[in-house]
């Protein structure tokens, strides 16, 4: 009774469009926001951030990424894991070689240089489709790994061939390096996050994402209409690499501080992004948010059960971990194969007649 | 010759083999996309189990022993016997066949007229849960599988090489016996779907699944059907790379490294996969060989990928694949 948009008026057009219509929506968006930048960072310690937080919040960066490419766009990518490294590899090349820009500039900046190998592996999508791009993005993911453990000077010539975040502050805060503080990397994080759902939605909506969605839903036909189909494809691996690079630099220098590229951003990663976005939903931004905190939640919830609760072997434990997460994305599959996101539409729809369903 | 030759032929010949093994992946996926139009990604897991429940049998390991161990606080072990490979074979066959009962009754009759890209998911979803099973099943640990195949240095190959170049060739006789195999298995394979009713109806369904179920063909049994036969095949990668390089989850990325020979082939041909295959295998090898030692090496984990791309801005359904026609 309390979820309506009886008697909310709307009198302008800006009003019309908004991203969330109905007031209790609004409302509760507010409360989300200010809860996480209010009362969030006083009451954290270092485990969520680390076990928590931090992996739900750069994952869900990513996850907003290929969503552009593959919920909007239509073009399936396993080339996640690649693109965050190469995210991460130009963060750590940059701050290396300038020490004194600002940390966030530059976690931008290897997002733009992601943007640009982005948009070289996505040429072929002007000519490939389908199962077949997304194999053809394979190549990406296995050449770009390949790339950064065998080429000295992208990790400088360092001798375990790994790449370590050196220490940098935003305002007197320390954001990478060994020592950090739990909040302060928390915060900025979510800036990024915030920022990145807010472009994502604001692009979705436009016309560039109108174009997206024209060559997903039928790309000759939208060439016929007029869709440049050359410039919405890769725009959208441009964008869509963008924020997997931008998550892949905060990957590393915040979350990991320490990473192998092997190990960090192998193919495990392009299929888990990947498996947040269909289980959150394809095509949707919340479904995004939802996807990657139901991959990150899951095995630690699990592990604590387990592990913790009935005192398993941790081995073991992995090994149901893996079962329960094959055995739920098929469920899910069948049960809703659009996602979380869709199952909250149907919700909403439900709790906007009730009580009084016809 | 001159020695670089020699050496060229030498890895081509390897390569070669190594192609006979990508193909016999690559086979099951086509098998099963022809006649259902799923991508199985599970393909490889499908292997990696098979080959642990074979080396599990074959030790008489107790299934879940470490889960019953955990729950129940005790320590077993195995049942204290072994099993002859070939009745191990056949008990991991009719493994094999449960599985694709259970696969089709649970999971594919729910998603039937789905996108092919939720198909996709599932199969991948469907690998991460056998990969857990098999592991839960039988243990983690890197296990060697004996089934009695030859191995080790071909004496004779080396032998007649050297009389004549001057430069004995090292061949594996696992590889010469996996080229057999497979030759044996592809044999076997047209002949069932050519000279069999059940093959006759695996093709029906391949062209058109309608038109099979208006005369009359069941679709939940030629499903159960190409699922099984992809298990055997999976059964036989599976032993073929175990014996190889020992029984591991590494098994399960050759599935990874079908999907460029595939993309190579088209994904609805036999013959290209094989073909496929054989151009990855020796591609690769060869590409080591020339250039490999220029750019640091290794460079096996992305050749065959960066191959397929290339190939496929050219020509996009692949070498044998049927010619994809576009209508809005």
């Amino acid at each position: 009774m309390l979820y309506r948009e009886a008697g909310d008026f709307k009198s302008s057009y800006a009003e019309d469009s908004q991203t969330f219509p109905i007031r209790l929506d609004r409302r509760a968006y507010v409360a989300l926001v200010a809860v996480a930048l209010v009362v969030v960072p006083f009451v954290v310690n270092d485990y969520w951030v680390n076990a928590v937080l931090l992996p739900l919040l750069i994952y869900a960066i990513a996850a907003l990424g290929l969503n552009i490419l593959t919920g909007y766009c239509g073009q399936v990518s396993l080339g996640t894991g690649g693109f965050m490294a190469v995210g991460a590899y130009g963060c750590y090349k940059l701050m290396t070689a300038f020490p004194d820009i600002n940390i966030a500039v530059l976690v931008i900046l290897s997002g733009l240089i992601t943007a640009a190998v982005g948009m070289l592996f996505g040429l072929p999508s002007l000519r490939i489709k389908g199962f077949y791009l997304a194999v053809a993005t394979l190549a990406a993911q296995f050449f770009l790994v390949w790339l950064f453990n065998r080429v000295p000077w992208f990790y400088n010539y360092s001798a375990s061939g790994q790449i370590s975040a050196p220490e940098r502050t935003l305002m007197g805060f320390r954001i990478t390096g060994p020592e950090t503080q739990a909040w302060a990397t928390y915060l900025f994080t979510l800036a990024f996050v915030f920022a990145s759902a807010w472009i994502c939605r604001n692009l979705t909506r436009g016309a560039i994402g109108r174009r997206w969605m024209a060559i997903r839903d039928m790309d000759i036909a939208a060439e016929i209409i007029g869709v440049d189909p050359l410039r919405a494809k890769l725009s959208a691996f441009g964008v869509s690499s963008f924020f997997i690079g931008v998550s892949g630099a905060l990957f590393f220098a915040v979350y990991l501080g320490a990473v192998e590229v092997g190990e960090a951003f192998g193919i495990d990663k392009s299929f888990l992004v990947l498996f947040m976005v269909i289980i959150g939903g394809l095509g949707s931004i919340l479904g995004s948010f939802l996807g990657a905190a139901f991959m990150v939640l899951l095995p630690v919830l699990l592990k604590n059960l387990l592990v913790g609760g009935l005192g398993w072997p941790t081995d073991l434990a992995a090994h149901l971990e893996l079962m329960i997460v094959g055995g739920l994305i098929v469920f899910f599959l069948i049960v809703e194969p659009h996602g979380l996101a869709q199952l909250w539409r149907i919700t909403k729809e439900k709790l906007r007649i009730w009580p009084f369903p016809h | 010759m001159p020695d670089q030759l020699l050496f060229a032929t030498e890895v081509v010949l390897n390569g070669f083999m190594a192609g006979v093994l990508y193909a016999l992946v690559a086979l099951g996926f086509v098998l099963i996309f022809k006649a259902s139009g799923i991508f199985n990604y599970a393909q490889g897991v499908m292997a990696l189990f098979a080959a642990l429940t074979l080396v599990g049998i074959m030790d008489g390991q107790v299934p879940f022993a470490p889960l019953i161990n955990a729950v129940f606080g005790t320590n077993i072990h195995g049942f204290g016997w072994t099993v002859p490979a070939l009745a191990a074979i056949l008990i991991t066959m009719v493994v094999m066949v449960i599985f694709a009962i259970v696969v089709n009754w649970l999971v594919l009759r729910h998603l039937v007229n789905q996108d092919p890209i939720i198909l996709f998911m599932a199969t991948i979803g469907l690998a991460y849960f056998l990969e857990g099973l098999g592991d839960m099943m039988w243990g983690s640990e890197i296990k060697t599988l004996d089934v009695g195949l030859p191995q080790g240095l071909n004496s004779w190959i080396d032998e007649a090489t050297f009389n004549i170049f001057g430069y004995g060739f090292y061949i594996d006789n696992l590889d010469i016996s996996a080229a057999i195999i497979a030759a044996i298995l592809v044999t076997g394979l047209v002949a069932f779907s050519q000279y069999t009713k059940q093959g006759r109806a695996l093709r029906a369904v391949a062209d058109d699944h309608q038109a099979a179920l208006s005369v009359g063909i069941s679709l939940n049994f030629i499903w159960v059907l190409t699922w099984s036969i992809a298990g055997f095949v999976a059964l036989v990668a599976g032993v073929m790379w175990g014996a190889k390089s020992g029984v591991q989850f590494s098994l399960s990325l050759i599935a990874l490294k079908a999907l460029p020979v595939l993309m190579l082939g088209g994904f609805t041909s036999i013959p290209g996969a094989i073909v496929g295959g054989l151009i990855i295998g020796v591609g690769e090898k060869l590409f080591e060989f020339l250039v490999g030692p220029l750019v640091g090496g290794a460079t096996e984990n992305w050749f065959a990928y960066v191959l397929a791309l290339i190939f496929l801005v050219f020509r996009p359904q692949g070498l044998f694949g049927e010619k994809i026609i576009e209508r809005v």
